[in-house]
């Protein structure tokens, strides 16, 4: 596979203002006579469909939900990332993008991230002339508060909610373009395919999960905004509906995958309690701005934390990071708290999970001041466990949270296939082996707002107008084989749930590539998956016609990607015999536990290409170059 | 623990619908609601017949996907919770449980539980925005915003759009959703330029989506999950007045 980044000469400051400038226009009055499909209604989608749509492009927008407002960015908590440095503590946009870079273990492309940085602070300002109602300070003016892995404040945030209050801010831009009619919206339409044209991304066949009809649309160019694939784990913080589907559709027509391996196991969620859990719930990052993380220094200690006394405990993260303390990136914290579970001192019915401790916070600063700051949080994390968070600790254990691996995209958000741009989380990012809390949002809207606007005119304007018919051989090949697949399903009437397949792959890519990774338990998971996805193909149960609303067999559809995907994933972690950021190799690391690096052997994106049912996929790479940020090994110390 | 359920079965519109009782037996109190009733969905598959349909997404009570009428309440009986949230451990054991879905002529059915919400869509559309354009705005401290009033617009910018409220209303009324976006905005000194456009559009876009008018009688606010205010009704009547006066 052919990879070029296009990442523009000069120097990083100017990168992105010279590309701007070289960039071609589509003339104002030629817009309309271009359409756009957009599938996802999340930060990335919504903001991107909007601005297409405030352009005056023809755009279409797809979503699995009823409404745009439902996709899973609603669910981020903590808030979002700029460099306007308001706090006066030495922020920058450098920094951020010095950050950001760090914070992903070096395996970000150094061009995208500075961009990134760069304009993030636009979008603050265009989310606060919307009405986001970001907090506030006596003053009038917005509020900071700081994330793991900075030592500056630099997040902003509406309470615990800042996810939904974004991505109402972007729907309600959205809709506002629908009132234009510049915008037409598809829900409860879930994509199946893309269909590739003569090298060129030319629309897509959906499933109208009311009536099962299928049907293509057709279009100028497609952008994928369709978020992670968290649930390939089957438990995650990812929303049930998550999936990979519209990614790996397009990985297999052409599309490259970057580092599918790369996911961010995040520290701070409640832990799993039963068989029959459906999904996990996070506790925000921002937590740890006020919460106190520990253990039991005695293994298998039992008693209840308020009676353990002070010379007990072990604030963990605090020894072992005294420079960040509680506020380490999330990959570091994970694997404390794995660690210290290992040595049986877990806390909890299951001995998975550690204290998050507000006492100290409550004390220093009053009940009311905490509950300003993380009420929802605190409601919701009482609501789950049935326990009051005011008066005793928390108990947290890390849990699957998001992918930075994607679709592979160069400089101006395309994919390997011409006229194909993934945004948002779905894109292979640009946070490295390791996402910074509060950058997931920054990224979405900057993707959505500030970038694919301007790299996707380039494109339209030199691939001229040319309409295509959806009656067209390759749009009815499409359709054909998703309604081949569908009647396969449903013919199989064998005997176990989709559900059931799904839970036997997320225990073991928990178990085998999950937050410590090593060469047998992978061998082992990509002996397994195929025997997995061989009982689902003789063995899955569902029930229903195909022509009505049949969440079982959207599921199965899912699941069925799933189990294609996770191979993939297995073998990008067996061929990065590295450690970085997230992708944690027992085999490369250092004395005191920590990742190891391989920056001779790994300084790149590992970019997949699919290569037919039988054969193995190849293994392409872009060389990452730093010529700022000079790799180094890791410190929070 | 085990329940006895009643539920609304309803293949399509077109088709009558009817309660169907179904046992919920060996559910662990931890479970939520939601958890429940995928297990009885999973031993419904295992004898073949079809699953119940029913709406939901995040898990978390913040998309706002989820929500049928439990007992008689949208979103069951506690307060300020959604469906997802709901625990099983807030039902005694050997209870019959009855889940209905949210009804309102705005709603029009699509298969058991599942309801079409998409006249909110159209309410928003119609005026529930700041018209802005991406790349225009000032810098974000240029529109300083009193702390009480950034509070106050946050408590009505939680809405949620499960439509609960409108399930609830005797009248099928959309006020509490409808002003809670008309005060988030109308709050804001950035949402005033259109304050009175947005009002009158946002109004008569909700009676043209079929939803009733208000007569105070507060179930809204009762079962909202975000405990949305319904003083923000007072505030939407109020901008409501003035924008037709001028
Ligand atoms: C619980 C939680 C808390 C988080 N907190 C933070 C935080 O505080 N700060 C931060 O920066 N990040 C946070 N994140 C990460 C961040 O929220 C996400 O990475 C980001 O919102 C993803 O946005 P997106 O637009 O790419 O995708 P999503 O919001 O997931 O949207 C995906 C869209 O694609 C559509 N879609 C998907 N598949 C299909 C298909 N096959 N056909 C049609 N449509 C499809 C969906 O309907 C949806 O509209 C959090 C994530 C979670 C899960
Ligand atoms: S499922 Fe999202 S609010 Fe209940």
């Amino acid at each position: 596979m052919k990879l070029d980044a296009k990442i523009p000469e000069g120097t990083i400051e100017k990168k992105w203002d010279d590309h701007r400038f070289k960039l071609k226009l589509v003339n104002p009055a030629n817009k309309r006579k271009f359409s756009i499909i957009v599938v996802g209604s999340g930060l990335a989608g919504a903001s991107a469909a909007a601005s297409l749509g405030e352009l005056g492009y023809k755009v279409l927008c797809f979503f699995y939900q009823d409404s745009p407002r439902r996709a899973h960015s609603i669910a981020a908590q903590g808030g979002i990332n700029a460099a306007k440095n308001y706090t006066n503590d030495g922020d920058s946009i450098y920094r951020l993008f010095y950050d950001t870079v760090k914070g992903g273990d070096y395996r970000a492309r150094e061009a995208n991230v500075y961009r990134l940085a760069q304009v993030s602070n636009a979008i603050i300002d265009q989310c606060v002339a919307q009405g986001v109602p970001f907090a506030r300070e006596y003053g009038g003016t917005l509020d900071n508060r700081s994330f793991g892995g900075a030592q500056v404040s630099r997040t902003f945030y509406a309470r615990g909610q800042t996810g939904q209050q974004l991505l109402l801010g972007a729907y309600s831009s959205l809709m506002r373009q629908v009132r234009a009619q510049t915008v037409t919206l598809f829900p409860r339409q879930e994509m199946l395919d893309l269909v590739v044209v003569e090298g060129r991304a030319r629309g897509i066949v959906t499933r109208n999960l009311i009536t099962g009809e299928l049907r293509s649309f057709a279009a100028d160019a497609v952008v994928l905004a369709t978020g992670g694939y968290g649930n390939v784990f089957y438990l995650s913080t990812n929303a049930k509906g998550c999936n990979v589907t519209a990614a790996y559709r397009a990985y297999k027509k052409g599309a490259g995958f970057a580092n599918p391996c790369f996911t961010q196991i995040h520290p701070t969620c409640i832990p799993v309690h039963g068989e029959y859990q459906s999904k996990l719930t996070l506790m925000s990052e921002s937590l740890r701005n006020d919460g106190r993380i520990w253990v039991p220094l005695k293994a298998k200690d039992g008693k209840l934390p308020s009676l353990i006394p002070e010379a007990e405990r072990d604030y963990f993260l605090e020894r072992r990071y005294p420079a960040f303390g509680n506020l380490v990136p999330r990959d570091v914290a994970s694997r404390a708290v794995k660690a210290v579970c290992d040595e049986q001192r877990g806390v909890g019915e299951t001995g998975l999970g550690v204290y998050l401790d507000f006492s100290d916070a409550i004390q220093r600063l009053g009940e009311q001041d905490i509950r300003d700051k993380y009420g929802n949080l605190f409601h919701m994390y009482q609501k789950i466990t049935a326990e009051n968070p005011y008066q005793v600790p928390m108990r947290i254990y890390p849990a699957v949270h998001y992918t930075m691996g994607g679709l592979w995209v160069d400089y101006n958000l395309m994919t390997t296939i011409d006229g194909c741009y993934a945004i948002g989380e779905a894109n292979f990012s640009d946070h490295g082996a390791n996402r910074l809390g509060a950058s997931a949002l920054m990224q979405g809207l900057a993707d959505g707002y500030f970038i694919l606007p301007y790299t996707i005119g380039d494109y339209l304007a030199q691939a001229g107008n040319s309409r295509i018919a959806v009656e067209h051989a390759e749009f009815r090949g499409c359709e054909q084989a998703a309604e081949q697949r569908i009647t396969k399903l449903l013919s199989i009437r064998g005997r176990r749930s989709p559900d059931s397949f799904h839970r036997e792959l997320g225990k073991l890519m928990w178990n085998d590539c999950g937050m410590a990774r090593n060469q047998s338990g992978l061998q082992h998971a990509l002996e397994q998956i195929p025997k997995i996805r061989q009982a689902f193909w003789q063995d899955l149960k569902l029930a229903g016609p195909a022509n009505t609303l049949n969440q079982t067999l959207e599921k199965a559809g899912r699941v069925a990607d799933f189990l294609e995907f996770a191979e993939l994933m297995v073998r990008d972690a067996l061929a990065r015999g590295e450690s970085c950021g997230g992708h944690f190799r027992e085999e490369s690391q250092t004395e005191e536990g920590e990742a190891r690096r391989d920056d001779g052997a790994f300084s790149h994106v590992a970019v997949w290409e699919y290569r037919g049912e039988s054969t193995t996929p190849e293994r392409a790479i872009e060389p990452l170059l730093f010529d700022y940020c000079k790799p180094s090994q890791r410190s929070y110390k | 623990m085990n329940y006895t359920l009643k539920v609304w079965r309803q293949a399509r519109p077109s088709e009558k619908g009817k309660l169907v009782s179904y046992s919920a037996h060996g559910i662990s109190s931890e479970a939520s609601f939601l958890e429940m009733l995928d297990i009885v969905n999973e031993r419904l598959l295992e004898k073949g017949e079809e699953p119940i349909a029913f709406d939901h997404d995040c898990r978390e009570g913040i998309c706002g996907m989820c929500g049928s009428v439990v007992n008689g309440y949208a979103h069951g009986h506690q307060r300020g919770t959604t469906l997802c949230q709901l625990h099983m451990r807030e039902f005694s054991d050997g209870s019959t449980i009855i889940i209905e879905p949210l009804r309102a002529k705005a709603f029009p059915l699509i298969k058991d539980l599942v309801v079409d919400r998409s006249a909110f869509d159209k309410i928003i559309a119609a005026g529930g925005f700041i018209s802005i354009r991406a790349g225009s705005a000032p810098d974000g401290n240029a529109i300083p915003v009193a702390k009480e009033m950034a509070e106050r617009a946050m408590d009505a910018a939680a809405c949620i759009g499960c439509g609960a409220c409108v399930a609830a209303c005797p009248n099928a009324s959309a006020m509490l959703f409808t002003s809670a976006k008309l005060a988030q905005l109308g709050l804001l000194p950035q949402g005033q330029v259109e304050r009175d456009s947005r009002a009158r559009e946002m109004v008569r876009a909700m009676e043209d989506a079929g939803f009733g008018a208000c007569s105070n009688h507060g179930e809204c606010e009762a079962v909202c999950p975000k405990e949305i205010s319904t003083n923000f009704i007072a505030f939407l009547n109020r901008d409501f007045i003035v924008s037709s006066m001028k």
